[in-house]
């Protein structure tokens, strides 16, 4: 016999096998899920559950896809929360500290009570990226926020009406386009491209009989993995 | 945790860990890799399709679970609409809300064009979102749009439509540099050049990634760009039947609200089918890493009007799929594991294969290893070998791992397994559907103003696709898709507009002795997790 755990999901207790994720015992249970269940796998944020366990006071912020339910798991899902986003235009947005007064000058509000961070389901330190955020830090903001789903559960604690998600959102797009060195071999092959450089060559081999195009990827010569190990990083 | 049996098998893999590293394992030659697809890949074992009996793909064989829905009835047969007072009334109908669909929505909507995306769940809930590994383009010195295209098409098994293939690999570095003036944060060295590192099947280190977020990076940035444009996206809305005009020509959508179940009849000039993929229809019983929603839906909605499918017979198993903690079973382990050096490791502590093979190749060879060699490693849902991750910092120097996959890390980290430490059990997982809808290089379907991109078309990546084509394919032909359709959408006037083809589908299937019990698309599977299922159902 299957070991079972009693779960209250929205309060109602329900008794569901102990391996069983809390998306999973919710299904289990008979709901079949349109909101609240995007990925199933940890990357969309659709599934921000909240939840207590009986006996300890603690409120827990979690992604139901990702979370092995508990015995005396209180649970309550959040599938939406309104967080803000105004609309801006990436080519006139510039990463100067004007942009983030402009857009989220709630950010400024900020009592530094770290109830985002413990909120957030991938244990990112949310607060400390705001605190970049405000002094115009992008790329450091980027680099703490790189892994945020945007759930929403930082939003959703927080007493200053942060929505952290896309601010962290403006902070990456403006590392990446403006912040990063630019790729230059990228922008030189994609004009070498558009210029017909390569055009030629593509098609010669496109133009060849199979047994040959066998013959080539048969014995094309592959690039040695270990050449460049150590030094593809900083 | 890991099981007593476990723990003495990765001991073995311990063992063998330094002599390891530095040595390369040996390619299967061409004939060897024939041999073991032929006898242990899923795509070959013929009691799990079947023939489809009607429509443009008669006399093909498609996986049993396809069959079934495509040969089935639709969900609003009988139902009368008011199709000239439409809903909604716009130049381009975009059906999906993933990486193709919003960079087509992002071209329809430069080039002039009213755009409106509907999606069954949020724009963003899509196998895009979860593609952790990278995205391949030609654009380092040693590399050109030839050998890309050369790898491609070895890989999908010469089956590739050259022109589609052509378009990939001529339009990556475009892709690429697209996406990074959206504002996508690829991985770059500090003087800017790109950091690449291999796939399984590629010959130039031409994957390009942000960590092991790559999918969910671009992503969640082709996303705001859709909303930053006010492109209205219509969320929680399923698309259940097209609509055609007189003269047989996509004109819109029959939409369905997911949560009310209230119809909306949307009309268009044209119409982008971006729907994406088939594994929540789990062929032959596999655990997929696919997202919730991913059920064949515009495959159905695509074929019922008249589209032609391509290689809808060939799927892709990730040959690194969780297998074990049960939790995550069938979840991604990205190929970038391997591409950083970790090795596929048997029960008794050797490296089988080369950790590089193209997927299908290792697929099967793990396959092999548990089914027919019996050197797999016992799991709850049944069996796995192992992925050498800790080799991963002691070839690259320590916090390598973290660095480059932190998603990875934390998935298992919640169960108490640190794969920097210690080895993980993978095994296939339902991944990626190689087929789909036939296309030509303008992304029109069979039908006329039916456009297709991203999972749902078939063809350009043959019967195997390559690590990292799947994302540049959302983008090239996404964006593709959205300039032709809103081209297109300034030559067409509406006619009148007709169901009509459902029920010449339904007789076609009544002449054929097609009795189906089943509505389609799917658009979510039901979980039960072993309860029985009359329990669940109302």
């Amino acid at each position: 016999m299957e070991k079972m755990v009693n779960v209250f999901l929205f309060g109602k207790k329900y008794s569901v096998p102990a391996g069983l994720t809390i998306m999973g015992a919710m299904e289990y249970a008979g709901y079949k899920l349109v909101r609240g269940c995007g990925c199933r796998n940890g990357f969309c944020g659709a599934c921000t559950t909240i939840y207590r366990i009986k006996g300890d006071n603690t409120l827990k912020f979690c992604l139901a896809c990702q979370t092995t339910v508990e015995d005396g798991m209180y649970v309550a899902t959040l599938p939406y929360f309104p967080i803000v986003k105004p609309l801006y235009d990436m080519e006139e947005v510039r990463p100067d500290e004007q942009i983030m007064m402009q857009l989220y000058p709630e950010i400024y509000k900020c009592i530094g009570c770290n109830a985002c961070t413990k909120a957030c389901t991938q244990d990112l330190k949310v607060m400390q990226y705001i605190a970049h955020a405000q002094r115009g830090e992008y790329e450091k903001c980027a680099e703490l926020s790189f892994d945020c789903v945007m759930c929403g559960a930082c939003s959703a604690r927080c007493p200053a009406e942060i929505s952290h998600p896309q601010v962290a959102l403006l902070a990456r797009r403006l590392t990446g386009k403006y912040i990063a060195p630019e790729a230059k071999h990228l922008t030189q092959r994609v004009r070498d491209i558009e210029h017909g450089d390569f055009t030629q060559l593509l098609e010669d081999v496109a133009a060849k009989p199979i047994e040959e195009l066998k013959e080539l990827y048969n014995h094309r010569e592959i690039e040695s993995d270990t050449a460049t190990a150590p030094t593809d990083e900083d | 945790m890991f099981t007593p049996e476990m723990l003495a098998s990765a001991k073995k893999v311990e063992a063998t860990r330094a002599q390891r590293i530095g040595m390369e394992p040996r390619r299967m030659t061409a004939d060897e890799k024939d041999r073991l697809l032929e006898e242990f890949h899923p795509d070959y074992k013929m009691d799990s399709f079947d023939v489809l009996q009607i429509g443009p793909n008669k006399g093909d064989k498609v996986p049993k679970e396809l069959a079934a829905l495509l040969q089935a009835n639709s969900r609003v047969q009988g139902l009368e609409f008011d199709l000239e007072r439409p809903d909604y009334d716009v130049d381009v109908l975009i059906i999906g809300g993933g990486g193709a669909g919003a960079s087509a929505a992002i071209e329809a909507h430069n080039g002039g064009a009213n755009v409106m995306v509907v999606t069954k769940l949020r724009i963003g809930d899509a196998n895009t979102m979860m593609a952790e590994g990278g995205i391949q383009a030609a654009d380092k010195a040693n590399d050109s749009p030839a050998i890309h295209y050369l790898d491609a098409l070895g890989g999908g098994h010469y089956a590739n439509k050259p022109e589609l293939l052509k378009k990939l690999v001529t339009e990556g570095p475009g892709a690429v540099k697209w996406l990074n003036d959206l504002g996508v944060m690829f991985d770059k060295a500090p003087d800017g050049t790109m950091i690449t590192t291999h796939g399984g099947g590629t010959s130039r280190k031409r994957m390009h990634a942000a960590r092991d977020y790559s999918g969910a990076e671009i992503m969640r940035v082709l996303r705001d760009e859709v909303w930053n444009r006010g492109i209205p996206v219509v969320d929680f809305t399923a698309a259940v039947e097209l609509i055609l005009d007189e003269d047989g020509r996509a004109a819109g959508a029959v939409l369905q609200n997911m949560e009310t179940g209230e119809y909306r009849i949307a009309r268009a000039k044209t119409v982008i089918l971006a729907t994406g993929g088939a594994g929540r229809l789990h062929y032959q019983g596999f655990p997929t890493s696919n997202h919730y929603g991913a059920t064949a839906d515009g495959l159905i909605l695509a074929y019922r009007v008249g589209a032609k499918l391509l290689y809808a017979d060939t799927l892709q198993y990730h040959p690194t799929g969780v297998a074990f903690p049960e939790q995550i079973f069938g979840a991604l382990v990205t190929e970038k594991v391997r591409s950083l050096g970790a090795m596929l490791i048997n029960s008794e502590g050797e490296a089988f294969m080369h950790p590089l093979e193209t997927r299908d190749v290792a697929a099967a060879s793990i396959i092999r290893e548990c089914k027919a060699r019996g050197k797999g490693v016992e799991t709850p849902e049944g069996c796995g070998v192992w992925l050498d991750t800790p080799m991963i910092d002691m070839i690259h120097g320590e916090g390598t791992l973290e660095k480059r996959i932190p998603a990875m890390l934390r998935m298992y980290l919640k169960y108490d397994i640190d794969m920097r430490k210690v080895p993980i059990l993978v095994y296939p997982t339902l991944h990626y559907q190689n087929g789909g809808i036939d296309i030509t290089v303008d992304g029109q379907s069979g039908v006329e103003n039916l456009f297709v991109a991203g999972e749902a078309v078939g063809g350009i990546h043959g019967r195997n696709r390559l690590m990292g084509n799947s994302l540049l394919d959302v983008i090239v032909f996404g964006r593709n898709a959205g300039q032709n359709a809103s081209a297109k959408a300034k030559t067409v006037k509406n006619g009148k507009l007709t169901l009509r083809h459902i029920e010449a589908y339904a007789k076609e299937m009544e002449e054929a002795g097609i009795v189906s019990d089943k509505v389609s698309p799917l658009l979510l599977p039901t979980y039960t997790h072993g309860r029985a299922k009359w329990q669940a159902e109302k």
